[in-house]
Formats: C-alpha cells, sequence, structure tokens
C-alpha cells in the first residue's frame, strides 16, 4: 500500500482535564472516501480542528500524537498553513459572499492579476484583474464538479444546494488541493440535491482527491464510503471498510450504551395505565433543522414517554411543535379534545408545561432573578402571585416565599432568589428551568435534553426530579440524545427517523434494536427477534 | 451596617456618585461666586419637574424592549396640538390645562399605537428608525402649522389670517398653572409644589403599572422574547404597549413643559427633545435594555441640575459669553457618555 496522503496517529486531546479524544487513529489514502461518524460530541469536530490547526486548540494546550502528510511529519499552528498542505475544508455554514459573482467567490483572495501602469509604480497591491483567466479558472472547476450554473451570475439567491457546490469549487481550484474535508455538507440539501451531491464526491475521488465526510447520514455514509471509522466519546470505536459494516451496526456503535442501563432511577413503577392523554396524528413541524414530517405518537396517562433518535431527524420538534413554538400542522388531541396548534397561550392553559432545550435562548430570562424565572409563567398564564384586586400587582412576598421553597426543594445552588440566573451554573439554571414547570402543576410535561451541558452529579438529580414530578401525577415526554438517558428513566421509547416515528421500544430492548430504529430500518424488514442483540 | 452601605452605594453606581461629587463642586464654586445658589438651585427643581415625565417616558419603551424611544416628538407633538386647542378656545388655569391633556392622551395613544406598528416591522433597529421617525413627524408637522385650522388671532400670524406662529405665549392662558399650584419659599429655594406633585403623581402611576401583571409581561417580552413566546405572551402587543405608555407620557409631558416653561415653539421646536431625555436616563443608570422608575428619577435630577448649574458658572469662570457653546457641549458630552455605558445597571 502506498503512503497515505493522511495519517492522524494516537491523536489525544483534553480540554482543562477532560479528555475529549483518546488515541485516535486515521488513515486516509489517495483517492479515498473516509466516513467519519459519530454522535454529537463524539469528538469529530475537535478532530478536525486538531487536523487545521484552529486556534482553539493550539490556545488550550495543544495535543498529544502525530499527523502525517503523505508520510512527512506536520504540526499545523494555523488553518493557513493546512490550506497551504492542500487540505481543503467545507463548513457546515456556507461562507460566501452573497453580492459577488460564482467567480468571484471562487477566486476570493486569490485573484489572478495582471500588471498595469500603475502597478509597475506603486507595485503588485494596484494590478488589474484578470477576469479572463478568473472566469475560464472558476469554469474548469464548476466543469469538473459537473455544474452547469453560469460562473459570473452572483451567489445571492442561489439555492442552498448550488452554494455547497461553489464552495467545493473553490476548494478544488487551489492548486495542489490533496485532502478534502466535508462537515455535514448535506445536513441542509433535499434529498435530490444531496444524491447529486455524493455523485460529485465519487467524481472528485476519481480525479486522485481524497476524501474525509463527517455526516449523520448513514444511507450515504454506505452508498459513497470506502472506509468508515465510528467514534464515541471521544474514543474509537471502530474503523474499518464499508463492506463489513451494515448500516444497523453503525447505528449500534455510535450510540451503544455507555452506562448500565440496569441502574434505574426511581426503581420500578407501577404500570401504566391505558387511557390516552395525548393522540397526535400526522403532525408535522416546521422546525429549521429539526423537521418532523408526519408522525403518530398516542402518549399514556402517567406515563414516562422518551424521544429518542439521531440529531436533524425531528425529534426535538415534537414538543416545541405541540407547544406551538414552531409552525405546525396536522392533529394533537390532548385529553379527548383537539388541541389547538401553534398558540403556545392554549397549551399552557390546558395544563401542558414545558423545559426548552435552549435553556439559554427560551427557557429562561437570563437578566433576571430566580425567583422571577420560577414564577414568571405561572403568573402570566394562571394568575398565580398577584395581590387581590383589580390592579394585578405582584406579590413579592408570596414570589419570595415561593422561590425560597423551591430553592430548597430542587437543591438549588445559588446566593439568594434574588441572584441573577445567567450567573448560575447550567445544572443550576436546569433545576430553575424543572421549578418553573413545577410551579405550573402540570398535567401533561415535556422536557427536552434535560442533561444537555450540566455536570454529572447534577445530571442524576434532574432525572430524579422529573421522576418525581411523574410521580405526582404529571405525564412526561422526554427527548434526550442520551439514549441510556432515556432508558434510565422512561417507561417507553420512541424512535424518530427522518421526521416520521421509526417504532417504539422497552426501555430494556437490545442496543440492536435501538440502533435499527434509528438507522430507518423496521425491526420486522430486518427480522430482528428476541435475544439476537449483542 | 457596613454591607447596607456597599449595597448602597453598588445600587447607586460609581458614575452617579461622580457626577453627584462634580455637581457638589460645582455648587461650592458657585457659592464662592456672586453667584446665587439658592436661585440656582430653583431654576433646577423647575427644571427637573418640567423635564421629568420625558425621561419617564424613556422606561416603559425600554422595558417593552423597543430601546430608547428616539421618536418622542410623536408624543410630544400630540401635546402641542392638545395645548393649542386649549389656546385656541382661549382656556385659562386648570381648565385649560386639563382639556390640553384631554385631547393630548387620545392623540397620544393613537399615534403611539400607529407608531408602534412602525416598530414592530423593524426589530433591533427601533432606535435608529426612531430618531428619524421623530425627525419626519416634526417636518411633516411644519405643513400642518401653515395650514391648521386656528382661527384665534393670538395663535396665527398678524398678516395672511392663516398658519400659526412660531412661539406662542401661554401666559395670558394658562401658563404657569402647575408650578404656581402651593408654592412655597424655603432657605430660599421656590418650591414649584404642583409641578414636582404632578411628576410624582405619574412616576408613581408609572411604578404602579411595573409592578402589575401586564408590567411585568412587558419587562419579560422586552428581556428575552423568546421566553415571552413560550410562555404564552403577545410580543407585538406588549411592544405595542410599551410604546403607546412612552408616546403619551410624552404628550403629557409636553403640556407640563409648556406651562412650565411659558411658551409653545412649533415647527423645529421639537426636534431635539428625545435626546436629553434619553441622556437622562441612561445617566440614571438606565441600559438600553433595563430601566426602572428610579432610574428615570436619579437621571433627570443629576443631569438638570448640572446643566442649570453649570453654566452660569462657566460663564463666570471664562470670561465671555459662551453659555449656549458650554450647554451644547455639556449636555452631548452627557449623551456620548451614556450611550458608551449602555450596559447600565451594575456596570454602568
Amino acid at each position: 500500500m502506498s503512503v497515505p496522503v493522511l495519517e492522524m496517529k494516537n491523536i489525544s486531546k483534553s480540554f482543562y482535564g477532560t479528555q475529549v479524544l483518546k488515541n485516535i487513529d486515521l488513515r486516509v489514502a489517495k483517492g479515498e472516501i473516509h466516513c467519519l461518524v459519530g454522535e454529537n460530541g463524539a469528538g469529530k469536530s475537535t478532530l478536525m480542528n486538531i487536523l487545521f490547526g484552529m486556534s482553539v486548540i493550539t490556545n488550550t494546550g495543544g495535543y498529544d500524537g502525530q499527523i502525517l502528510i503523505n508520510g512527512e511529519h506536520v504540526a499545523f499552528n494555523s488553518p493557513k498553513a493546512a490550506i497551504e498542505a492542500g487540505i481543503g475544508m467545507v463548513h457546515q455554514e456556507f461562507m460566501l459572499l452573497p453580492g459577488f459573482t460564482v467567480t468571484e467567490n471562487i477566486k476570493l483572495n486569490r485573484e489572478d492579476t495582471k500588471p498595469n501602469l500603475f502597478s509597475k509604480i506603486f507595485g503588485k497591491k494596484l494590478e488589474t484583474l484578470d477576469r479572463k483567466k478568473m472566469s475560464a479558472d472558476a469554469r474548469t472547476a464548476l466543469d469538473k464538479l459537473g455544474m452547469n450554473i453560469e460562473e459570473w451570475v452572483t451567489v445571492e439567491g442561489l439555492p442552498v444546494g448550488y452554494l455547497q457546490f461553489v464552495e467545493i469549487a473553490r476548494e478544488i481550484d487551489k492548486e495542489g488541493l490533496q485532502l478534502l474535508v466535508l462537515d455535514e455538507p448535506t445536513a441542509v440539501l433535499t434529498e435530490s440535491e444531496a444524491e447529486q451531491f455524493l455523485e460529485v464526491i465519487r467524481r472528485l475521488a476519481d480525479t486522485g482527491i481524497s476524501i474525509l465526510f463527517i455526516t449523520h447520514r448513514l444511507d450515504e455514509v454506505m452508498a459513497v464510503a470506502d472506509n468508515i471509522t465510528i467514534l464515541k466519546d471521544g474514543e474509537l470505536v471502530r474503523s474499518g471498510p464499508t463492506e463489513s459494516f451494515t448500516i444497523a451496526q453503525i447505528a449500534e456503535l455510535m450510540v451503544g450504551r455507555r452506562i448500565d442501563t440496569s441502574a434505574r432511577i426511581g426503581g420500578e413503577r407501577p404500570k401504566a395505565a391505558t387511557e390516552k392523554v395525548l393522540e397526535i396524528r400526522d403532525l408535522h413541524v416546521d422546525m429549521p433543522g429539526e423537521r418532523l414530517r408526519g408522525i403518530d405518537l398516542d402518549v399514556y396517562k402517567g406515563e414516562i414517554l422518551g424521544i429518542g433518535g439521531l440529531a436533524g431527524h425531528g425529534k426535538i420538534a415534537l414538543a416545541n411543535g405541540i407547544m406551538g413554538l414552531y409552525q405546525s400542522v396536522g392533529q394533537v388531541r390532548y385529553e379527548g379534545t383537539d388541541l389547538p396548534l401553534n398558540s403556545p397561550r392554549e397549551a399552557l392553559n390546558r395544563g401542558l408545561a414545558f423545559v426548552s432545550e435552549d435553556r439559554r435562548g427560551v427557557g429562561l430570562v437570563l437578566e433576571d432573578t430566580i425567583a422571577n424565572n420560577i414564577v414568571l409563567t405561572s403568573m402570566q398564564v394562571q394568575d398565580k402571585f398577584l395581590k387581590p384586586g383589580p390592579l394585578k400587582l405582584k406579590d413579592q412576598k408570596k414570589i419570595t416565599q415561593h422561590a425560597l421553597e423551591s430553592i430548597e426543594r430542587f437543591d438549588i445552588r445559588c446566593t439568594g432568589p434574588d441572584q441573577i440566573v445567567r450567573r448560575l451554573s447550567g445544572g443550576n439554571q436546569q433545576k430553575v428551568c424543572i421549578a418553573r414547570a413545577f410551579t405550573q402543576n402540570p398535567k401533561l410535561f415535556f422536557v427536552s435534553e434535560p442533561t444537555r451541558g450540566i455536570d454529572v452529579g447534577a445530571k442524576a438529580r434532574v432525572l430524579e426530579l422529573i421522576v418525581e414530578l411523574n410521580r405526582m401525577g404529571a405525564t412526561v415526554v422526554i427527548t434526550s440524545s442520551e439514549l441510556a438517558e432515556l432508558r434510565s428513566i422512561s417507561d417507553r421509547i420512541a424512535i424518530i427517523y427522518e421526521g416520521k416515528l421509526s417504532g417504539v421500544l422497552a426501555p430494556d430492548a437490545p442496543d440492536l434494536e435501538y440502533g435499527l430504529l434509528m438507522a430507518g430500518k423496521s425491526l420486522e424488514e430486518v427480522g430482528v427477534s428476541e435475544g439476537t442483540a449483542n | 451596617m457596613k454591607e447596607r452601605l456597599i449595597k448602597v452605594y453598588q445600587g447607586f453606581g460609581l458614575p452617579r456618585l461622580i457626577i453627584s461629587a462634580f455637581l457638589l463642586v460645582l455648587i461650592l464654586v458657585a457659592a464662592g461666586t456672586e453667584l446665587s445658589v439658592a436661585g440656582l438651585l430653583s431654576d433646577s427643581l423647575v427644571r427637573i419637574g418640567q423635564n421629568g415625565i420625558y425621561v419617564l417616558a424613556m422606561v416603559p419603551s425600554i422595558q417593552a424592549g423597543v430601546g430608547l424611544n428616539f421618536g418622542l416628538p410623536v408624543g410630544v407633538i400630540a401635546g402641542m396640538v392638545g395645548v393649542l386647542v386649549a389656546m385656541e378656545n382661549s382656556l385659562l388655569g386648570f381648565g385649560g390645562f386639563i382639556v390640553a391633556l384631554l385631547v393630548a392622551i387620545p392623540l397620544g395613544i393613537i399615534a403611539g399605537y400607529l407608531y408602534s406598528l412602525l416598530l414592530n416591522r423593524v426589530v433591533g433597529q427601533e432606535m435608529m428608525v426612531g430618531t428619524y421617525v421623530g425627525f419626519s413627524v416634526v417636518a411633516g408637522m411644519c405643513i400642518f402649522w401653515l395650514m391648521a385650522p386656528f382661527k384665534n388671532p393670538a395663535l396665527i400670524w398678524p398678516v395672511g389670517g392663516q398658519g400659526l406662529r412660531v412661539t406662542l405665549t401661554l401666559s395670558d392662558t394658562f401658563g404657569g398653572t402647575l408650578n404656581k399650584f402651593l408654592p412655597f419659599q424655603i432657605f430660599g429655594l421656590s418650591i414649584p409644589t404642583g409641578l414636582l406633585l404632578f411628576y410624582a403623581f405619574l412616576a408613581f402611576l408609572l411604578w404602579l403599572f411595573l409592578r402589575s401583571k401586564p408590567g411585568v409581561a412587558m419587562e419579560v417580552v422586552g428581556r428575552n422574547p423568546r421566553f415571552a413566546v413560550a410562555a404564552g405572551l403577545n410580543i407585538n402587543a406588549y411592544r405595542s404597549l410599551g410604546v403607546v405608555l412612552s408616546t403619551v407620557l410624552a404628550a403629557i409631558g409636553y403640556v407640563v413643559y409648556a406651562q412650565s416653561f411659558g411658551f409653545a415653539q412649533l415647527y423645529n421646536g421639537p426636534l431635539m427633545t428625545a435626546f436629553p431625555a434619553v441622556a437622562a436616563v441612561l445617566i440614571g443608570g438606565a441600559s438600553t435594555s433595563q430601566a426602572k422608575v428610579v432610574n428615570a428619577i436619579i437621571g433627570v435630577v443629576l443631569f438638570q441640575t448640572l446643566l442649570t448649574v453649570a453654566m452660569p458658572v462657566t460663564n463666570v469662570l471664562i470670561e465671555g459669553n459662551i453659555s449656549e457653546i458650554a450647554r451644547v457641549i455639556v449636555s452631548n458630552a452627557m449623551i456620548l457618555y451614556a450611550l458608551t455605558r449602555v450596559t447600565g445597571g451594575e456596570q454602568a
């Protein structure tokens, strides 16, 4: 085997004592398409930041291990150095100037120039642009991608899919490009665009450019990759040629259990009633990046229902849609009567409460006090904490008293009820959110990503609180990216794939079944029977 | 005890402490010259009462998340029409004052609501758009003043029989109604009791409103609109409420201002009314996203006293009459300082 274009050996990295990458090895041969897969937080971005010598890495003490390009040791200390060595990157967010033409974007900061009178006197900076050559180069790059757009149109107004191609054209126009890194390029593309995109990648690989492809879409991985590397929690789980994997195996390896699921929080619960409290029929939610495309799901009274799935498949949108925060269509019946969609007020009036996944953006008024954050929703929706009388003045005494009780009960570490919420740690902020939901006395309680970004100790406490709320009679729908967490507290777990319900599993179902559902395969289709897991 | 002192100090803030100290130095200097300190302070009290309501008007718009209301002239003009209607009918004393308010408030509500519809379409740019709405309304009204159907010869140009004069005097109608209500003298200071009481009354009403359910909702909308949506609140409705309140306060503020000042200046008169009010509320410790009634009160007291005292003192210290230049420099420097301190509260 010839010398690989890129070889990363034993890469490790820790941020402030937390190890985020552990002994990662990665080899990419010439003309190879190598897929890097893993859940959010698995370490893919960190690995790419190391490769590009990004300042987040160099400023936090660098990394351990070696990087070899064409067999030679390199250590990039800036993205510029990496680019000069022939590594290109296409980011998830477009880095294009909307008012400029396709050519200008492709050639940005690398314009071809020709001398003129002024430049001869004042130096190279005043040379004229060689527009002819630039256009010709841009055309060549676009042709290589099989793109038929005109190189002189402005980027503004082009369809999203095209923008991605323009970005790639810019990278391949650079001389000596050897390795192209694509960071979730298909996340924003429609299906047909994504297909075209994969074709282009294959064509590029045939010309000898190596490609490192980061994606969440596993069918894409299977369709295009030569080799696959799976990361989980900063460790390399498995690496090998595509033929040696099935889609379900990849999914399973990506999400596999991290902690012992037998450690159920709150122990066994009494069998849930069979009375339906929420019936969802053909619900579509237009939430950017997390679209739901028609889901049918029932929630039973008194249960804890977990909602799982890979990032970008729409699990987050379920709660947001029902609570009216994102545009939705479909039918939702709550306690036997229709729940109007797109009206947060209506949902709150009917006794629904929501702890948002976006704690700092939606969940809290960061500049306000703990006390106010806890009572605001109840005050506005249920007229609690107001003095009697026509003026509806707020009752500061009651508010403070309730806040003190909540702080005690939820173990919120703070200096007092008047502390500004921004100053609290993530875990304590989350407890404030949950305290707010408790204050509403909800009958149906949605909580999304309750443990995201909070420390281990607080995690367990937050989950216990959710179970406690359930015990008090609330039905709970919990959405989480951490499967282990769902399995530790849920009675049933629904898996969402591509905006639709993929299946519902028991919390103690084998990993393999979870993997299959997350990869969009139905259990019957693959013929899984009990006991084939692990 | 020490802790309480620290808390009081932190609540007051370093900038206000420095301005107060500077003010004290100015007053001491004034005492050393032939200037009458009591006279200066009396003037300050009048100016505080005269401008205070404009500064209060900043509070609801900031709390509703619209930022500083640079479109204050919208309300001022509503107040102006009220004053003109009262003068047209030659109403004297309290009668004139109250009729002026009765006309100004509904006009303020209508104008404020229309203005808020515009502001709700330019979220994030309210202050810039507001500034130019203010300028445009003043310019547009210049045409109106020329064509307005007022007939009282005291108001219109002596020749031609149409078009309002540039400066109208209120001394024959209801000028000084509030200022001359229960005035008294103490330590050589003359206290404009009625003016200050009226100001205090409005400040109290606003304070009450901010503690009520809709007031709290408005504050939530201003601080985090996304949270407000999740709490079932109608964001645009509460933003409009804030703008309407601000505009109505500006309208009332003008009627009070005119009766105290003794003149109504039409045409380009209200062009710059927003700026001193903006400066005052910021100096009082508010930010563009957070303001309390107490910020407005502290702000107007410091700002207006400083202006009133600083001018004569500089005139005495520096030979020659530079009072107008000094006023412009001092007031604009304070606005500039205040705008660079938009963080407000603890940091300002």
